[in-house]
């Protein structure tokens, strides 16, 4: 946070509303990263996410109520996915927050938060579809645009495209 | 070019062969099958509505592949739709024509390189007759797309493999280039 340089409102907001989750979870949570065009948190300890996610949704002081998009992320360098959850509390705060939550590349698990918001459901089959994390305790966890049957997860960062799919040519 | 146009009347008697019958009633009745699969579709749907008219050629979309002889291929084919355009085009009856709308149809378009979903060409997994460039084509194009299989279905002859009528038509066709000139100029005079 740069001094002398009066954050936007909803910067503030969201400040405020990472103020409350850092005290509850104090280490599983990074430091705040207060960038206006979307500020973030990190989930450190991956297996609390549910837990962070429920709080951030029920607490009466947050009311994440809605949650916008769930992205997928690829990190080679660091060997690690990810996915960014942009939540907001429509309605009630009007706050919003990213959280960053991520795993290992190779075998890597988050667990689900299909059932803290709906949204989360259909967003996590596409990243799984396009990275090939797990997500653990998700209801219906399966390929959401490829066929079942596809190779690879064609959105991270080596992904070489099959040669042939059911005897159709695929590259060029 | 058409019967018609003969101007018949006064229970007079045309003599023509059966070949020629046979191609007239194809070429002036083509059913293409009502499917897109892209923005492509929507130019093809423009062709369809009123502003140009496609039932004056007696073209008119079908709702079932099996009432199709024509089956207009208007956009992007992924690798999962790829299986299924087999499929319908299976279930057409012969004598059945493809025309290959739009750059995705034709070669994948922009997707041929990083569309790792996309099927690079139609014609990987079914022949096509006739391509129509553009991305997406005008509905101008399309008619002359749909022009070119009319004159293709010309071609035919009983006996005579697609292959064959293809090259006929490939030998025969007439070069549009002079008309569209000599249309312009009249057009500037």
């Amino acid at each position: 946070m740069e001094e002398g340089r009066a954050l936007p409102q909803s910067v503030q907001q969201s400040a405020a509303a990472y103020a409350v989750i850092r005290e509850q979870f104090k280490g599983a949570v990074s430091d705040f990263d207060a960038n206006e065009t979307m500020p973030f948190f990190e989930v450190l300890e991956t297996e609390k996410w549910p837990e962070i996610a429920l709080f951030m949704r029920d607490h009466p002081k947050l009311k994440f109520n809605y949650m916008a998009c769930l992205s997928g992320f690829d990190y080679p360098a660091e060997e690690q996915l990810g996915i960014v959850c942009n939540l907001e509390s429509l309605g009630e705060f009007g706050h919003r927050i990213a959280v960053k939550v991520k795993c290992p590349r190779e075998g890597g698990s988050i667990p689900t938060a299909a059932y803290v918001w709906h949204t989360a459901n259909w967003h996590e089959r596409e990243a799984y579809d396009m990275f090939g994390m797990q997500f653990t305790g998700h209801p219906d966890l399966r390929r959401i645009l490829c066929p079942e049957d596809w190779e690879g997860f064609p959105l991270r960062k080596d992904y070489r495209v099959q040669e042939s799919y059911h005897g159709i040519k695929v590259p060029y | 070019m058409g019967l018609l146009d003969a101007g018949i009347s006064k229970h007079n008697v045309v003599i023509t062969s059966v070949d020629n019958v046979l191609n007239w009633a194809r070429l002036s009745s083509l059913w293409p099958m009502g499917f897109g699969l892209a923005c492509c579709a929507i130019e093809m749907m423009a062709t369809n509505a009123s502003s140009y008219d496609l039932e004056r050629f007696g073209i008119f979309p079908r709702s079932s592949p099996r009432q199709s002889d024509l089956m207009i291929v208007a956009g992007t084919v992924t690798m999962k739709m790829a299986e299924r355009v087999v499929r319908l085009y299976e279930q057409m009856p012969e004598p059945r024509y493809v025309l290959s709308m739009g750059s995705c149809s034709n070669c994948g378009g922009p997707y041929w390189e990083h569309g790792y979903h996309v099927l690079k060409g139609v014609d990987r997994v079914i022949p096509v007759d006739v391509y129509v460039p553009g991305c997406p084509p005008r509905p101008e194009s399309l008619i002359g797309g749909l022009m070119k299989v009319q004159e293709l279905i010309r071609m035919e002859q009983i006996g005579l493999s697609r292959a064959d009528a293809l090259r006929k038509l490939a030998e025969k066709s007439i070069d549009p280039q002079p008309v569209i000139d000599a249309e312009r100029q009249a057009a500037r005079a």
